[in-house]
Order: structure tokens, then sequence, then C-alpha cells
């Protein structure tokens, strides 16, 4: 258990890294590309996590004294969803620009990528 | 490069990466250990300034600048998506009819859900430095309640709810807004992005000072930029269609070239 | 203790759907069916993340991975076949390809 989270973020990254080198359509290679930033969502929110924490919401139960997990890398965690989202529409929207000019979104017949 | 060739690089790249991870990992604190040196400095941090959520604290008060640079690049990349996906040369708008079959269940689910989504969405935005959320969730809680009026099969009152120009605004005065209030703190206080209002009592609804100003603003920004990029993609996939071109076969290059340049 | 190790199984069990999931997203290589389990992928990882006491990041995970950013990849999806469909109607007839 101690390293699993590590593993399991590290694997989703992986897995999403060989989705894009594999990909034979660009929607899918984008799609692929958003789960290996989901990776370090997991990565960080499981650096964060201690055991018998609470959610980092102060109030009448939660004080000064009371374990919580770690606020920081949450909102990291927060940035780093908002920018995978505009990162992916981005990405799409260059995709149906692709698919506009050469009728084709496999890498592997687009040939060569023209500026 | 052939597709061969590609798996190996990365197959020696997927065992190098997982091979260093594992030793970075090693070295690393425990899961779920209670040694957080950053956490103790933020929960002071937010003590000190009376916020409930230490999350809404830390991206709006002690991290703004940081914040600001994210809204920034939701702001950069949401204008990438509307100028690459207008209408352009030898493409034009088509009407989109309502002829979609839409169950009555549907329908009625939709009338039911959009006013509930909307007061949730505003509920989250003016909590958000009290329980979770705040004026990112909030912000996309509101525009995807807006969409939903889509699933309801209502293109044309969904256009008509949404005056994008409006929301083209919208989105800069977040942004704009975001930067004032950053300022602010800059000429009233010690720093940029300082929280110079009275932060009030921790709990209550008026506390923890520019933090919920901030989540108005991030609030307006995110919400514009959602509708804006949704309405971008609607637009692509329902209303735009290519000119029947008179010569058929390829399309002449120098057109497309004309239509993204300008 | 007992608490212990039933947060255990329940972090364990949450870790292991979320990678499971991912591997789904990854090999479901039609798109169309890709947008739907990216939906669903997102939903596992929010209920990671409330797991794991982090709300903030669970609403607005639940916000953006499993309605927006699958809004936006079915409407990629259906304008680029769209785009093919048209292209296929004009070069009908005309080459042979």
């Amino acid at each position: 258990m101690n390293y699993y989270a590590y593993f399991v973020a590290v694997s989703i990254m992986l897995l999403g890294v060989a989705g894009i080198a594999t990909s034979r359509n660009l929607v899918h290679t984008v799609v692929c590309l958003s789960v290996a930033q989901s990776g370090t969502y997991v990565l960080l929110v499981a650096v964060g996590f201690q055991y018998g924490g609470v959610a980092p919401i102060f109030g009448a139960q939660v004080g000064k004294t009371t374990p919580v997990v770690d606020p920081v890398v949450q909102a990291l965690t927060l940035t780093d969803i908002v920018v995978s989202a505009a990162v992916t529409s981005m990405l799409l929207a260059l995709v149906i620009q692709i698919a506009k000019r050469h009728q084709a979104i496999d890498p592997d017949r687009l040939g060569r990528l023209e500026g | 490069m052939t597709r061969r060739i590609r798996l190996i690089v990365l197959g020696l790249g997927i065992v190098a990466f997982a091979v260093s991870m594992a030793l970075a990992f090693t070295g690393m604190p425990q899961f779920g250990g209670d040694l957080h040196a950053y956490r103790d400095a933020a929960v002071a941090a937010t003590y000190a300034h009376d916020t409930a959520n230490a999350v809404s604290s830390i991206n709006f008060d002690q991290r703004g600048f940081d914040t600001f640079g994210e809204e920034t690049i939701l702001f950069c990349a949401v204008i990438g998506v509307a100028a690459l996906l207008r209408p352009v040369y030898r493409e034009r708008r088509r009407e989109v009819s309502e002829a979609g079959h839409v169950l009555e269940s549907t329908n009625l689910l939709v009338y039911f859900l959009f006013p509930l989504t909307v007061v949730l969405a505003v509920n989250v935005l003016a909590h958000g430095a009290v329980t979770p959320g705040g004026g990112f969730q909030g912000g996309v809680i509101l525009s995807t309640g807006i969409h939903l009026l889509y699933v309801g099969g209502r293109y044309s009152l969904l256009r008509k709810l949404r005056p994008l120009a409006w929301f083209h605004q919208g989105e800069a005065l977040g942004v704009v807004l975001f930067g004032a209030l950053g300022i602010t703190g800059a000429a009233l206080g010690s720093a940029l992005f300082a929280n110079v209002i009275p932060q009030g009592q921790l709990g209550d609804f008026i506390s923890s000072g520019t933090v919920p100003l901030f989540n108005i603003a991030v609030g307006m920004t995110v919400c514009s930029s959602v509708i804006v990029l949704l309405a971008s993609f609607l637009d692509q996939a329902l209303a735009i269609r290519a000119e029947r071109v008179s010569d058929p076969g390829r399309t002449p290059r120098s057109g497309y070239e004309e239509g993204s340049a300008s | 203790m007992n608490d212990g190790v039933l947060s255990n199984l329940l972090i364990g069990v949450s870790l292991t759907l979320v990678l499971v999931g991912a591997a789904a997203v990854v090999f479901s290589h039609h798109p169309s069916k890709q947008a739907v389990v990216l939906s669903g992928y997102g939903l596992l990882l929010t209920i990671l993340f409330v797991v794991l006491q982090a709300p903030d990041v669970a609403l607005s995970q639940v916000a953006i991975g499993t309605a927006v950013v699958p809004l936006i990849v079915v409407l990629a999806i259906r304008k680029v076949s769209d785009i093919r469909a048209e292209h296929r109607g004009i070069t009908d007839g005309q080459e042979e390809k």
C-alpha cells in the first residue's frame, strides 16, 4: 500500500503516453494526452494525503490542531484540471482544422506536419 | 520514423521513466504519513486570514499570482479555439433544424434540472470561501447548466439564452477584474494580490477578505470561457458546413490559407 | 485499527478502479466509444478524490472531467466524421482511393 498510489499515478501517465504513441486517430491521441495528465492529479493528491486527515475546510468541527490533508497540492490539482481542459479543447480545435485541410486524422497517413 | 522504430523508442522511454520514477518514490515520504511541511505553513496562513476553505485561500490569497497565470492560460486557449473554429473561407452557416425527437421525460428533466443547476452554481460560487467550491467549480457548473438546454433539444433557445458577445466580454472582464484586485492589493497593502479587506470571522458568509471577490472574478471568466468554448464546438458540429465547391476534388490550399491567416 | 484497514481498503479499491478506467480509455480505439468511457473515468477519478479527502478537486473534476471535456470530444468527433463524409461525397466517382 505504501507505494501503490504512486505506482498507479505513474502507470496512468505511462498508459496515456503509450496511447499517444500508438494512436491511429488524432482525437484518440488528444484524449490519451488528457489521460496522461490525469496521472499527475492522482500523484499530487496522493502526496498530500494523510491517514486520519480530514478535508481542509475549517469550521466548528475542524480546528487548528485537527489533522487535515495537504491543501497546497489540492490547489495545484485544481489548477491542473482547468489547464488540462484548456489544452484539450485547444488541441481538439487544431484536430478539426487538420481534418478540414487533409481530410485525414490518422497521424501515420498525414505524412509530415506542415506549419 | 516507421511504426516499429517508434514502438522501440517508446518501450525504451517507458522503461527508463519507470525506473527513474521508482527510484524517486523510494526516497519520498510514505503515502499517508503525517509529514507535510507545506501543509503546516499553509494552514497557519489560512488561519491568519480567517478563511474556512484552505484550498480557496491558497488559490486566491496565498498563490494569487499563480492563479492569475492560470486564468491567462484559460483565456488564451479560449481565444485560440474561437479563432481556429470560426467559419472560414468556403464555409457557410446553415440553420439548425429542431426536428430531432426528444423524449417528453428528457424535456421535463431538463426543465426541472436547469433552474436547479443555476441555483447550485451560484451557491457553490458564493460560498467558495466557506465550503468546498469556488469560482472554478461554480463557473463550470453554471455553464454546464446552461448547456442542458442543448440536451433538451432546444438549440435555438440555447442560442437566445446565450448572447455570445456578452460572454466574450464577460470573460475579458473577469480577467481584468482579477488583475485589478491584484493591483489593488499592491496599492493598498504590501504586495501584489495581498489580502487587503478586513477578514472577519472564520466560517462567516462575509469573511476571508478578498477571496469571495476573486471567486466572483474567476467564476465570471471560467463560466464565460466554457460557454465560448462549447459554443465554438457546437457551431462547428451543428451549423457550419463546407460549401459545395464547383470543381470537385482537392480544395485549393490558398483559400484556406487566406481564411485562417486573416 | 479497524478504521485504518477500512480506509486502506477503500483507497486501494478506488485507486485500482482509476487504473482500470485509464486503461479502458486508452485501449478503446473507437473515439466515439472513448468519449463515453472518458466520462466514466472522470467519475472514477471523482470518487478517488472524495476518498482522499479532496472535495474541491472532486467538484471541479466532476464538472470538467465528466461533463465538459467529453462533450467537447463528442462534438469534435462529430465534426470530423462530417468532414470525412462530405469529402467522400465530393470524391465519389471522381477518383478511386
